[in-house]
């Protein structure tokens, strides 16, 4: 149980260290009109000076619960019900308001996912960076500015005097994320609370905070906890990491070990349900973890994952309260598994059946050319306004029973092209082609109702996608009778039935509003709705990047079963280089509203690559230990759509520039292979001598591992 | 804490919950509705059957109460509320059953409250032209609450089409709605009634014009402003890609999911409207002597009503407006405040 073990600290050579942070046997609970729920169980946590430690797990498992105890942010209804939590020996839940305040801010800062609603938007980053000063080391402000300044500039915030004076919206939100991160450093903290710090930017700024939160550690002497639902992330800024599930730690240990042998059935869950970069659609495809996360009021006996295990036996995994049980052979770690001893932890999971890939068929959608512009009025005073290029020069297509990928970070166009498809907006150039039906400046009041019935969508959020007012069967049968699948209202009843079938869910959902469901099945009714009038062709945008990963997993494999079944074309919306490398058959990386580099999908990952889509490739988090990636950290922020720079879209961050070319012509088209296709000035030699970004450590044991 | 929201086990269902379902909430509201408007509105019309359509109402007003209490039994303030209006109400639909006198035949004038004269037992007195006070008060909220939720209505008909159409489509059609709409609401309130009802005459079904004119750009504006909200949602762009009109995106899609605030708001503005037909006929125009109203009792008994031991006269009807306006705003927060708890 006692999981503050001795441990050894790196750093310590002499003499007991105190640990900075120790959560001994923490539990906390709400108080809701339910009843008393359970958040927090049994959590034990001992964080050394300078290490970081990461809380993974999914939505509900208590990983922010432990945050907000930490700062002792419960609000109302959250109460520490048993255990305490030790900042420097001292419980802070004993703590009176007056000292927690002192030590709020000075010892421990925390930086929350949203940085926008982080700041204050009327004050601007400087007075604001100099007021913790000013607060909590009573400065004068001349030097608390100077102080800040610093500070933005060891955050490496471009031109700090420009962002001292500027107010939070005037910044981008990686540098908005930044000055959250200056600020939490600035009054030195010994503890640094990160809740999802980068899940609301893209990849390459991802990647620069990534980068910054690994050196805060060695530069300021910093401990860390970081929360994330990302494994990847955890491994490239942790030391150590704890997995949660259902309010309990069910495993710990140093990063590298706990991912390479992993002692968890969870863990293993999901590590088998995230798109590895040894995952393959066709080969080793995605296992979704069985079942659905118990409701907090509502936990099994013993083993909270026990329903959804596959090493379960009853009677000893559902007889009392599992304890964290040390890990043989591996000092540090401990694991809440009864049967760590018994599971034959290198057994690969069951292979699941086989699926031949679909030949593709014929070319379904063409598109030549198009282009979207948005004319911006200029106000009323401004005279004539700017154009926003949204879309510019697409040229590509899709055949039939085939996955398209359009990758791109936000404001890179790609949702302006799901909607000049579906007639939602009209091209301003160019056509788009499905089949021998012209769409591009066809607005969807004028197509005509097959070609409305080809293409339809999946959409982004499942809290939004279906319509909280009304049933399921509703909505569903609503698609039915509008395309005219079925008229008979008996007929149409069935097919709902036949519907929610195909997406595994139960038919009795068909009666539920959607409030009644999960993220994940809410999804799933989005998909039935979409393939309700038998389309020929479905954009699916994001459509799994808000689910939980093991739900993500479960729901991509239902997305391309049902596709592959019915040889629809997907196109496949993304920012998630790691899902779309599992699915996509063929990829169009975007930037700016341009295709920067297309091709199949293993031409994408191999060289040459376009400068944009190397940066890209480096920037995705791997959760495997031995995948090594070339490190490639862009600098600067995606330019705005409506003053792109003259040349080159990318020739602003492009590491490779070349000035007087790059920032002034368009890039011409090299095709390495045909159908291959990269919008670079660089010279086919330069790009053909890339090395890969991301190689092996150790190739022979990567066949033996298996899963893992 | 949790982003994803587990399916509830569904209950068995008892009765009275299976009454509070909109539908058949609608259905009792309508069944109390109707026959209140053909009486009040349409009485001439009726002839013969006129005393007999309101009995289906009264049944109707009570499960209505019970339902709707049992559905809002968390917030004690929204009873309270819904437990003065339905008092009222029910005496509005009851009126004609009721062994009361005839509100304007004088029988004794000055009688004092609950004092008996002629052999009749006054529980609310005489006025100054010696009708009884309590026939008078009840025969009022009959036409107090008619003429106040139909202008209501009316109102939020006119301003939920215009508010969703400027809202939802946008462009020229949301300029020229919000342009009209600002030039109305750039009136006092007070001076557009004056002006309707002076142009227009002075009758019940004009307060309905005169109300909706001051109250539907209000309106408007609350729902354009939920509908650029709501038009942003992703079963809103699924409804378009599948090609839906945009009047039924509006009326079945859209209207649906922001009836929330509008609930609310609507019985918050059920009060203004009850002071301002009020304030109306204490002002004398829109609707005449001497059929009894409550406005009207008010400034008949202004003058009276000065001498202390008269001022009944004028105390009843002002409690009476109070208590009904304070009863819609009460339900008003009581709503609020349950819609802001889940």
């Amino acid at each position: 149980m006692d999981q503050a073990l001795d441990r050894p600290h790196p750093s310590a050579e002499s003499g007991p260290i105190v640990p900075v942070l120790e959560c001994r046997n923490l539990s906390v609970s709400y108080y809701t009109r339910a009843g008393e729920v359970p958040a927090v169980t049994d959590f034990n946590l001992r964080l050394m000076p300078g290490e970081a430690h990461g809380l993974v797990g999914e939505s509900g498992c208590g990983k922010s619960t432990v945050a907000l105890a930490i700062m002792q942010y419960l609000g109302g209804n959250g109460r520490i019900v048993g255990g305490e939590i030790l900042f420097d020996g001292r419980d802070l839940a004993k703590m009176k308001a007056e000292d927690l305040r002192r030590i709020r801010g000075a010892e421990i800062a925390m930086v929350y996912q949203e940085p926008m609603a982080s700041l204050n938007p009327s004050m601007t980053v400087g007075a604001q960076l100099a007021e913790v000063l000013l607060y909590h080391d009573r400065l004068s402000r001349p030097t608390a500015l100077e102080r800040a300044r610093a500070m933005l500039e060891s955050v490496r915030v471009p031109d700090p005097d420009r962002i001292m004076a500027a107010y939070p919206h005037q910044i981008s939100g990686g540098q908005q994320q930044r000055v959250v991160i200056a600020m939490a450093l600035l009054s030195n903290p010994k503890l640094l609370v990160l809740d999802e710090p980068t899940t609301a930017l893209d990849v390459t700024i991802e990647a620069g905070i990534v980068e910054l939160i690994r050196e805060i550690g060695a530069a300021h002497g910093t401990s860390i906890i970081y929360i994330s639902h990302n494994l990847g992330l955890i491994l490239e800024t942790c030391d150590w990491v704890t997995v949660m599930y259902a309010g309990e730690a069910v495993e710990v240990g140093p990063v590298g070990e706990l991912f390479d042998a992993i002692r968890h059935p969870y863990t293993r869950g999901l590590f088998a349900s995230i798109p590895l970069p040894s995952a393959d659609k066709i080969s080793r495809p995605l296992v979704p973890i069985p079942g659905q996360l118990p409701l907090p009021y509502d936990r099994p006996r013993g083993c909270n994952f026990g329903p959804r295990c596959e090493f379960f036996i009853a009677g000893s995994c559902d007889s009392g309260p599992i304890p964290m049980l040390p890990v043989w052979n591996a000092e540090h770690r401990r694991s809440r598994c009864i049967r760590i001893d018994e599971i034959d932890w290198e057994r690969p999971p069951a292979p699941p059946a086989l699926q031949a890939a679909p030949p593709p068929g014929d070319i379904l959608l063409k598109v030549e050319d198009l282009s979207k512009h948005y004319e911006l009025e200029g106000g009323f005073l401004a005279g004539g306004g700017r154009t926003v290029k949204a879309n510019e020069s697409l040229t590509f297509d899709a055949r039939e029973a085939e996955t398209v990928a359009i990758v791109g970070e936000s404001g890179c166009g790609k949702s302006t092209f799901a909607k000049v498809l579906t007639g939602l907006e009209t091209a301003t150039d160019g056509s788009i082609r499905l089949g021998d039906v012209e769409l591009g400046a066809v607005p969807i009041e004028k197509r005509d109702a097959r070609t409305v019935a080809a293409l339809q969508m999946v959409f982004q959020n499942p809290f939004d996608t279906l319509n909280p007012s009304h049933s399921v069967g509703s909505q569903i049968a609503r698609v039915i009778r509008k395309f005219g699948v079925e008229r008979d209202e008996a007929k149409v009843r069935q097919r709902v039935d036949a519907l929610l079938d195909m997406v595994k869910l139960p038919r009795a959902f068909a009666r539920r509003k959607p409030r009644q469901l999960s993220g994940g099945q809410k999804q799933r009714v989005g998909i039935a709705r979409a393939f309700a009038g038998n389309p020929r062709m479905v954009i699916a945008d994001e459509p799994v990047s808000a689910l939980d990963v093991s739900v993500q997993a479960a729901v991509t494999e239902l997305l391309m079963d049902i596709q592959r079944e019915h040889r629809t074309t997907l196109i496949f919306i993304s920012h998630d280089l790691s899902i779309v490398r599992y699915l996509a058959d063929r990829i169009l990386v975007m930037y700016l509203g341009r295709i920067m580099e297309q091709g199949r999908t293993e031409e994408i990952f191999a060289p040459p690559y376009h400068p944009y889509t190397e940066a890209l490739l480096s920037a995705v988090p791997v959760a495997d230990t031995r995948i090594e990636k070339r490190k490639v950290v862009l600098s600067g922020d995606l330019p705005s759509p409506s003053d792109p720079p003259a040349g080159c879209p990318f020739s602003t961050r492009c590491p490779y520039a070349i000035p007087g070319t790059c920032d002034v012509v368009p890039p011409p088209v090299f095709e390495p292979s045909p159908g291959h296709r990269i919008l670079c000035h660089l010279a086919p030699e330069t790009l053909m001598a890339m090395k890969p970004v991301m190689s092996e450590r150790e190739p022979e044991t990567r066949a033996a591992s298996g899963s893992s | 804490m949790s982003a994803i929201a587990e399916p509830l086990p569904s209950p068995p269902v008892p009765v009275l919950a299976r009454l509070a379902r909109p539908r058949f909430a609608l259905a009792l509201l309508l069944l109390i509705w109707v026959p209140l408007v053909a009486y009040v509105m349409f009485g001439r019309e009726l002839g013969p059957y006129r005393s007999y359509v309101l009995i289906p109402a009264i049944p109707a007003a009570l499960l209505l109460y019970a339902v709707a209490a049992r559905t809002w039994r968390e917030s004690t303030i929204a009873v309270a509320g819904l437990t003065l209006v339905f008092f009222w109400i029910l005496l509005a639909v009851s009126a004609p059953y009721l062994p009361l006198l005839d509100p304007n035949k004088p029988v004794a004038p000055f009688v004092t409250p609950f004092t008996e004269r002629n052999g009749i037992f006054f529980w609310l007195g005489t006025d100054m032209r010696g009708r009884d006070l309590l026939a008078r008060t009840i025969w009022g909220c009959q036409r107090v609450l008619v003429w106040g939720i139909t202008a209501t209505a009316a109102a939020y008909l006119v301003g939920t089409m215009l508010g969703l159409i400027a809202g939802y489509r946008g462009g020229w059609r949301d300029e020229v709605v919000s342009f009209v709409g600002n030039v109305l609401l750039s009136f006092p309130v007070m001076v557009l009634f004056i002006l309707i009802l002076n142009y227009l005459g002075q009758s019940g079904f004009n307060i309905v014009i005169a109300v909706t004119f001051s109250s539907a750009p209000a309106i408007m504006r609350i729902v354009r402003g939920l509908a650029l909200d709501v038009k942003s949602r992703d079963y809103i762009h699924a409804a378009q890609v599948r090609g839906e009109r945009p009047l039924r995106i509006m009326l079945v899609e859209l209207l649906p999911n922001v009836r929330g605030p509008l609930i609310v708001d609507a019985c918050l503005r059920l009060g203004y409207t009850t002071v301002a037909i009020t304030t109306l006929t204490f002002l004398g125009l829109g609707l005449q002597p001497p059929d009894p109203d409550w406005g009207l009792m008010i400034k008949e008994a202004s003058t009276t009503a000065l001498v202390f031991k008269f001022s009944y006269m004028l105390v009843v009807p002002a409690l009476s407006v109070s208590s009904l306006i304070l009863g819609f705003n009460l339900m008003a927060d009581g709503l609020r405040e349950m819609s802001l708890r889940d």
